[in-house]
């Protein structure tokens, strides 16, 4: 029997079917924790006794409530409130407490959680990774079954490093044809939630395949898998190639050696067989996607930038339209940008700093508009720095900060201000989401970089030597 | 609410919340995850839909009501999408509320709520029109059979994950469950060359 990518992870992954009145129970990998989803789990595990039961498949990181602020020269943090110092201190407390392996404020690989896992090869393909963040998603793009979880759901995994789960429905997305020059991962996820809706996922854990998905760079596959989520999707994953073998060759995680060619070739033996069956399939055609940017208040409500503001058809894209300040059928150069932002775990990796560098290099930010660039992790941070593209940000215009995940959820004391309109490469655009009544239009590094230079919504193909095919 | 009541049967007015995709920024802002309890977030429970930057009320259904009397939820398709903090549930039944009902609930949200008691119920565009029909109306949920009634007696029969339910119904924990597995979990481990090193 044929079986699909998602089928061979899952089934390797078993400790006990499920059942018409149970659910499996699914072994995990890998689990990621920060500050912000555990403090509550531990303290359940404290009040039954039980400790960390596998400490060696627990990693931790700060990243949602910490400043991006150096400290001062006392050594002291700008954290936005004592009440998000002391959830720090929690976790610190909680990892040691439990011999937790913490990336902590000094260690180099500190950063945000989807971006170190990847980076330090923690992620493995064939893996079940779990974290208490829905962009857990992100780590599929290694063939692995990544998926968000609860703070119960974290402390299920603490004490047993299984959880209790119902098997998905599956969906194969393929994405057809090749990229014009210009359109980036991000512009595939927004075409993808676009077509399949805020909750055209819901239930189904997502494959994604096809020449464009093979085409893209590992960076751009994590982007398209962190946001399946977004379309309600329970994870997305793309099957391992050769590409995804020499991304992670030599990372600190990863087998070495000879152990490293034999994980690489039980991992190409992931990709879904022939004739695998998946309950739904969607066909895109990668060719006609263009570059892209959210226009509403969900971020299925996005349209490619050449094409304007579409024309409200029901109540709650005239609710978004309202909050937004826009008006169907216009221009969006007629938008005018008060803060772009560059990072998060969906776009604050070195090929998206590089991308929005090769935008900001010898230009400047517009006037008025704040520019607040934040490498996902202190590994990007360093590299992004040997690169000079800090030099880059920072003679154009663009503050460089300390890895975090920042505006992008906003819980740091980095914000967008009510009314002011953001260009955001992050993955939500929620009402209120990088700050009370704060304005958000999704968009790659790319568009975000050429926004910040335009003062307005703004198309990157115009910022870009582009080569005619 | 009367003393026979129990969280797995219960009558109760519906407070309606018609908006589509209320995501989990909404019920919870970032902003206020900064905590490391789960208890008191009812106050912050859809803080910026509630107050005013000055702490003032604005003029918003939560704002009028009495919790103790409206403990069921309604709200527009796709309820609780977007983030996994469970501190929206957490939020939403420390503000007084027991039962959710949307045409469409998140995957996330609802097995956060599900793991704390809080039900979500899944009605079809029939019942859900009933329900915004007569926002007023006090309805019946039971967890047993699994029925919404309406005032007007409708009877819709909702799912309910079977696991969950039975979690629900007799007071047991997923955590321990799963901690009753450990010896099958072992040898997964040992098979699978899983061991800690």
């Amino acid at each position: 029997m044929p079986k699909s990518l998602f089928e061979k992870v899952w089934d390797a992954h078993v400790v006990e079917p499920e059942g018409a009145t149970s659910p499996a129970v699914l072994y995990i990998d890998l689990h990621l924790v920060h500050e912000v989803t555990s403090p509550q789990a531990f303290s359940e595990l404290d009040a039954r006794g039980l400790k960390v039961r596998r400490p060696d498949r627990t990693f931790a990181t700060l990243d949602h409530s910490i400043p991006t602020l150096r400290p001062d020269a006392q050594g002291n943090r700008p954290y936005v409130t004592k009440q998000a110092e002391i959830q720090v201190h929690t976790l610190e407390q909680n990892a040691a407490k439990n011999g937790v392996r913490l990336f902590g404020y000094d260690a180099e690989n500190r950063g945000v959680v989807h971006v170190i896992g990847p980076e330090m090869g923690l992620t493995q393909p064939g893996y079940t990774v779990v974290c208490g963040d829905s962009h857990t998603s992100t780590h599929g793009a290694f063939g692995c079954i990544a998926f968000g979880i609860g703070t119960s759901e974290v402390g299920h995994v603490l004490a047993t490093q299984c959880l209790a789960q119902r098997k998905p429905k599956t969906m194969r997305i393929t994405v057809d044809g090749k990229l014009q020059p210009g359109v980036t991962g991000k512009d595939v996820a927004l075409t993808v939630i676009a077509t399949l809706g805020f909750s055209g996922g819901t239930g189904y854990a997502l494959e994604y395949a096809g020449p464009v998905i093979e085409a893209l760079d590992m960076e751009g596959r994590m982007t398209v898998c962190n946001l399946s989520i977004e379309a309600g999707a329970r994870c997305g994953m793309i099957a391992p190639d050769a590409k995804t073998v020499e991304w992670l060759r030599g990372r600190e995680y990863v087998p070495h050696g000879t152990a490293f060619d034999e994980a690489a070739k039980s991992w190409l033996a992931l990709a879904s067989d022939e004739g695998a069956q998946f309950d739904k399939e969607i066909r895109i055609d990668g060719s006609a996607i263009e570059p892209m940017a959210t226009w509403g208040t969900s971020p299925d409500q996005g349209a490619a930038i050449v094409r304007g503001v579409p024309v409200a058809d029901n109540e709650d894209q005239q609710r978004a339209l309202k909050y937004m300040g826009f008006t169907g059928g216009e221009a969006r150069s007629a938008e005018k940008v008060d803060v772009v932002f560059i990072g998060s775990c969906t776009n604050g990796r070195m090929a998206d700093l590089r991308a929005a560098a090769a935008i900001f290099k010898g230009r400047k930010v517009a006037e008025g508009v704040r520019a607040l660039v934040v490498p996902g992790s202190e590994w990007v941070r360093i590299e992004a720095e040997k690169e000079g593209l800090d030099k880059i940000f920072t003679e154009a215009g663009a503050e460089w900060r300390l890895p975090g995940c920042s505006m992008c959820i906003a819980m740091n004391g980095d914000f967008v201000l009510p009314g002011q309109l953001a260009v955001s490469t992050s993955n939500r655009n929620f009402e209120g989401r990088q700050g009370p009544g704060s304005r958000t239009v999704l968009a790659s590094p790319a568009t975000a970089a050429a926004s910040a230079i335009a003062g307005h919504v703004a198309d990157p193909r115009q910022f870009m030597a582009l080569e005619t095919a | 609410m009367s003393n026979q009541e129990s969280n797995n049967s219960f009558s109760s007015r519906i407070v309606v919340l018609p908006e589509a995709n209320i995501d989990t920024d909404q019920i919870i802002p970032a902003r206020f995850l900064t905590t490391t309890t789960k208890a008191g977030l009812g106050k912050v429970a859809f803080n910026d839909w509630r107050y005013n930057a000055d702490g003032s009320n604005k003029d918003f259904i939560l704002n009028t009501i009495d919790p103790t009397e409206h403990r069921v939820l309604v709200a527009g398709n796709n309820l609780g999408c977007g983030s996994s903090r469970e501190h929206a549930p957490w939020a939403l039944m420390d503000y007084g509320f027991k039962a959710v009902i949307s045409t469409e609930i998140a995957d996330i949200f609802k097995s956060n709520s599900l793991k704390n008691g809080l039900l979500p119920v899944v009605v079809d565009k029939a019942t859900y029109d009933k329900l915004l029909k007569n926002p007023q109306q006090r309805v019946t949920i039971d967890l047993e059979s699994c029925a919404l009634t309406l005032e007007d007696g409708t009877v819709f029969t909702f799912q309910v994950e079977e696991f969950a339910r039975q979690c629900l119904l007799e007071g047991v924990d997923a955590m321990g469950w799963l901690q009753k597995r450990l010896p099958a979990i072992e040898a997964y481990e040992k098979a699978n060359h899983k061991e800690a090193a």
